[in-house]
């Protein structure tokens, strides 16, 4: 299975995110620039966290018109895959991929440390390794990462299963204690805990890991 | 040319912690009889003379400069040249 | 433009802070007047803060040649072999004056600088330590100014993806208006890939990349060399402001442009930006160098060469690239959306020559600039306040309540936790951080090996100010210290010395005897000293902060498997204390809080050898397997560093001791030197006490409380989560009180 992983000017998760696919899951994982212009022939796309741009004017806002974005909708559209985690989410709601967006944490703080979640929907392609409402800690690094949508959407969210993983003690101010959800076909996954820093078990929590293990298992499911 | 600011605010509906962590300074330096701060951006721009104005406003506002899932924008157009 | 003969008449140079006989020799080593930006040119790199010219005479007594040091002293920063083909490449740097003015800019141009003096030599930044001091957080002005550094270094770091590790972060009332933002940086390297600031090759072509210039920070330089006065808040001109986002693409363009052979050489735009750059580059390689200033890029009209030669803007770098090959090195930097632009060449004529509108406004020999600074051995006198304080007893007051003053001591600022800090500060990307902050030692693994490093900053000031000898080779010590207790062997040495002004007798002895303490414990140790920075003029309206020589320690974890924590996790294993107590209160945190900040008296005492013997005792027992858990005792003394494992441990796990001593005040609170705290398993508890004699103090057990008896009496009882509570709200509880 082969994975991209997007790399914009700022991006910082990107050599974490190849080094847990690669090192650690033992798929292959290219880079793939940001003016790049096809995604063809990777298995799964995923969105790195980071300061695409600096975050100037919104997190998010000026990678979500770069040049590979069309390939990103593009493989969503084919049912691929796709994984936005932190500055990857915010990108994700800033094309429209995924509802909501993400706003200034409660405290106005940027937050780093370990969160303990619940996984709310272990049915998904990327959450099949999980137990239904087990709890998992998973490393958070974000000064916006306060999941807002108006009440229609959540509702939708709520009603459709799409909220995957909660915050069991919410950080940021998220609404309904969001940490992460999925699309309505269920292959595009925004979340702002971050999966890849949390792979082995030398580094506090290997919880991460099995995210990684059920994109694969489910890729291999369909192949 | 025209010289075009665009004001971005958070929509009402959204807690600004920015501007609660402003109102929250402001009361603590004796400043009580401030009632609410919501902190806006302004992006200034001069734009070449051209017909649509308003309609190339928008076009950019809806394109990039404001994400209207959780925010509200006005305009100023004002001719320099 | 004032002419030079009127610059002679008036004695312009004093306002730029040269001396008569500084200019005499300015003017020998032209063989003429020097022009106005002539004039500017030497005025900034003759400054303490280029040249070292009142500090170099103390520098030199440091060791700093060791088997493992590639490269000590003298360019961006040290790099030290950790072997597999690897090397780390570390410095400690300060921006103490800008911080001061402009918090938040100032620490973040501060990452931003350190950052660049690591990857200019060609390594991949993977950790930031920072050293802060600041004032009680009892003032807006204090919190503010504490606030906002923390927020300007975390912002920074965090947007280019470099860890901040760990740190240390102290508060005495000496720092109120002139606080200390010291940044540690540490970059990985393979031996084959350093790189030096040198500008080789007559004919190549000098280039220059990153943000363009304006007039910010112009003469920073010269302003870190001079004493704050109240007016310095206005001088915001003064301060940089930093652009990550800039520096974020600079940095993988660079390390990238390295792999090149088309690059010959690259050197950081820090402190004096383009003229120390340029002179120092060419000095180095005994070349000269031609810039044509209108190629420069600027970011505001009408930039004399002057401003543009002094500039602190960030984010820039100077490269010298192969001729003929500028194409290639510009499109890798295009790739980056960043332009590289060539503004000069190399010479064989050992000159820097300056070109504006076609006119040959500077015309200076390099090595003038760059490496014939005076140097000054200021006098020197011993402190009036040292024999006072030499012949004082540290009287403490008797205590009743031994379990309160533990809780008052875990809420006094520099004793409590740091959670407030480490929270905005990603320390994990970068996914090597073994250890979080708050451990001993900030641990991260090196990737392709089974090895970690372990880094420290530390310096506990009133001990140097009570004692400068002892105080410096305590800072040493106490680094070394946390390396050991984390697994790890302690490499080499980076240190800041931050002090007030050297014209003052007393503050140079304050120095002299520091870097004698440094260098005594440095050459114990074995850790040579490869790099570092001064900061002097620390002090405003006369008054000096304490002395405080920050130490930067790398040190080597042979094998993952050696990496220790201060944690208490598992009940039932032994407690052991190794080192000795004796009643030592001079400087430590309870006199401190006793006496409403105020310290006197004999700091602790340290015997080298004891000390060292201790460490190797304690490594040898980590490397046995026989360890679960160290901590070195620190401020506070041994109640504290117990305190510190039962809080960093599950909240479960509690604690029982029993003790025979006629001293209890001093046992528990004592800041005695050379001392650790360790639990051991039940099945290594023999061999353990065999290897180190150290002594059994009692059990982890599975409580959730700390008791401790004392001669058959109980004398403390404090549940751990009532601990933790006041240690880790307490900084938060003062920033959000009223003042």
């Amino acid at each position: 299975m082969k994975f991209a992983v997007v790399v914009f000017p700022g991006s910082t998760g990107d050599a974490d995110m190849a080094h847990a696919i690669r090192d650690v899951l033992g798929c292959d994982a290219d880079y793939v620039r940001h003016d790049g212009s096809t995604l063809d022939g990777f298995d799964a796309i995923v969105l790195p966290g980071g300061f695409s741009y600096g975050d100037y004017l919104r997190c998010g806002a000026l990678a979500g018109v770069s040049a590979i974005i069309p390939a990103i909708k593009a493989a969503a559209d084919a049912s691929k895959p796709i994984l936005g985690v932190g500055n990857g989410f915010q990108i994700l709601t800033e094309i429209g991929l995924l509802p909501g967006a993400l706003i200034r944490n409660r405290d106005t703080k940027f937050i780093c440390g370990p969160a303990v979640l619940t996984v709310e929907n272990a049915d998904i392609g990327f959450t099949n390794k999980y137990n239904p409402r087990e709890t998992i800690t998973l490393p958070i690094a974000h000064g916006w990462g306060s999941y807002y949508a108006d009440e229609n959407t959540l509702a939708t969210l709520k009603a459709n299963n799409r909220i995957v993983f909660t915050y069991q003690d919410n950080p940021d101010g998220s609404a309904e204690n969001i940490a992460g959800i999925v699309s309505e076909g269920g292959n595009v996954l925004g979340m702002m805990p971050h999966p890849e820093r949390a792979v082995e078990r030398l580094l506090g929590s290997d919880d991460g890991l099995r995210l990684f293990q059920s994109i694969l298992q489910t890729w291999r499911a369909g192949v | 040319m025209y010289e075009v600011k665009v004001f971005v605010t958070l929509k009402e509906s959204i807690i600004d912690p920015a501007g609660t962590a402003v109102k929250d300074a402001l009361h603590r330096l004796d400043f009580a009889e401030v009632q609410t701060v919501r902190v806006e951006k302004m992006i200034r721009m001069t734009i070449a003379s051209t017909d649509e104005i308003e309609a190339r406003i928008e076009a950019m506002c809806k394109a990039l400069l404001v994400n209207t899932v959780m925010e509200d924008y006005r305009y100023e157009i004002e001719k320099i040249s | 433009m004032i002419s030079p003969l009127e610059m002679e008449q008036s004695r312009l140079y004093t306002q730029m802070g040269m001396t008569d006989d500084e200019f005499q020799l300015v003017k020998d080593s032209l063989g003429r007047l020097p022009n106005y930006t002539e004039l500017g040119l030497f005025s900034v790199m003759w400054s303490e803060h280029c040249s070292y010219k009142n500090s170099k005479v103390l520098l030199r007594q440091f060791p700093t040649r060791g088997e493992r040091v590639l490269q000590g002293p003298g360019e961006g920063a040290g790099i030290v072999d950790i072997g597999d083909g690897l090397a780390v490449v570390f410095k400690l740097e300060s921006h103490n004056h800008p911080s001061a003015v402009e918090p938040f800019e100032g620490a973040a141009t501060g990452v931003g600088g350190i950052l660049r003096d690591v990857f200019s030599m060609g390594a991949r930044p993977i950790a930031i330590l920072s050293s802060m001091r600041f004032g009680e957080l009892t003032t807006k002005r204090t919190k503010y100014l504490f606030e906002q550094a923390v927020a300007g270094s975390a912002a920074y770091a965090n947007a280019i993806g470099v860890p901040i590790a760990g740190g240390d972060t102290q508060f005495d009332d000496c720092y109120a208006s002139n606080p200390l933002v010291n940044v540690m940086c540490v970059g990985l390297i393979r031996h084959a890939d350093i790189k030096k600031g040198v500008a080789e090759g007559v004919g190549n072509t000098v280039m220059y990349v990153g943000a363009p210039t304006g007039r910010d920070g112009i003469h920073g330089a010269t302003f870190a060399s001079t004493e704050l006065s109240d007016e310095s808040e206005q001088e915001s001109p003064n301060v940089q402001a930093g652009d990550p986002f800039v520096e974020k693409r600079l940095m993988e363009a660079c390390l990238e442009v390295m792999q090149s052979t088309a690059l010959v050489g690259i050197q950081d735009m820090g402190a004096a930006g383009l003229i120390s750059s340029s002179s120092e580059m060419a000095s180095k390689a005994g070349t000269g160098i031609e810039l044509h200033l209108d190629q420069v890029p600027q970011r505001e009209p009408n930039m004399t060469p002057y401003e543009m030669m002094l500039s602190e803007s960030q984010e820039r770098m100077l490269l010298v690239v192969a001729r003929g090959r500028e194409a290639e090195v510009a499109a890798l930097f295009t790739k980056y959306d960043l332009d590289a632009v060539a503004i000069g060449q190399v010479t064989g004529d050992g000159m820097v020559r300056l070109i504006h509108k076609n006119e040959v406004c500077a015309e200076v020999p390099a090595d003038a600039l760059a490496k014939s600074a005076p140097e000054y051995h200021k006098p020197s006198q011993e402190a009036a306040y040292y024999r006072a304080q030499q012949d004082i007893q540290a009287e403490i007051a008797p205590i009743t309540d031994y379990g309160q003053t533990l809780l008052d001591l875990l809420a006094q600022p520099t004793i409590a936790s740091k959670r407030w800090i480490s929270h905005q500060c990603d320390y994990m990307v970068g996914t090597n951080t073994v250890l979080p902050p708050g451990s001993d030692g900030a641990v991260l693994r090196i990737r392709g090996t089974d090895k970690a490093i372990s880094m420290a900053v530390d310096c506990n000031a009133r001990y140097v100010y009570l004692d400068p000898y002892m105080g410096g080779k305590i800072a040493v010590a106490e680094a070394a210290r946390n390396i050991v207790a984390s697994g790890g062997m302690p490499l080499a040495v980076t240190d800041n010395l931050n002090f007030g002004s050297p014209e003052n007798p007393e503050i140079f002895w304050q120095m002299e005897q520091a870097v004698r303490g440094i260098s005594a414990a440095c050459g114990v140790f074995e850790t040579p000293v490869i790099g570092g920075n001064v900061s002097l003029y620390n002090e405003r309206s006369g008054a000096a902060i304490y002395p405080t020589p920050t130490i930067g320690m790398v040190g080597l974890i042979d094998n993952l498997s050696h990496v220790t924590a201060s944690a208490f996790d598992r009940a039932g294993d032994g407690i052991y204390l190794l080192g000795e107590t004796h009643p030592e209160f001079g400087g430590s945190e309870l006199q401190k809080m006793q006496n409403n900040g105020k310290i006197s008296g004999r700091p602790p005492g340290i015997d080298l050898e004891i000390e060292k013997r201790n460490q190797d005792l304690l490594l040898s027992a980590i490397r046995a397997g026989l360890v679960t858990a160290a901590h070195d005792s620190a401020e506070g003394g041994l109640a504290v560093c117990l305190a510190e494992c039962l809080m960093a441990g599950k909240t479960s796990i509690g604690a029982t001791l029993d003790i025979t001593t006629e001293d209890i005040t001093a046992f528990l609170f004592s800041e005695s030197q050379s001392r650790f705290l360790v639990s051991v398993a039940p099945e290594h508890q023999a061999a353990f006490a065999d290897l180190t004699g150290a002594q059994r103090l009692g059990r982890t057990t599975d409580t959730g409380r700390l008791d401790v008896s004392i001669n058959g009496a109980p004398i403390l009882a404090i549940p751990v989560g009532q601990m933790r509570t006041h240690w880790e709200g307490a900084i938060e509880c003062l920033l959000t009180a009223e003042d």
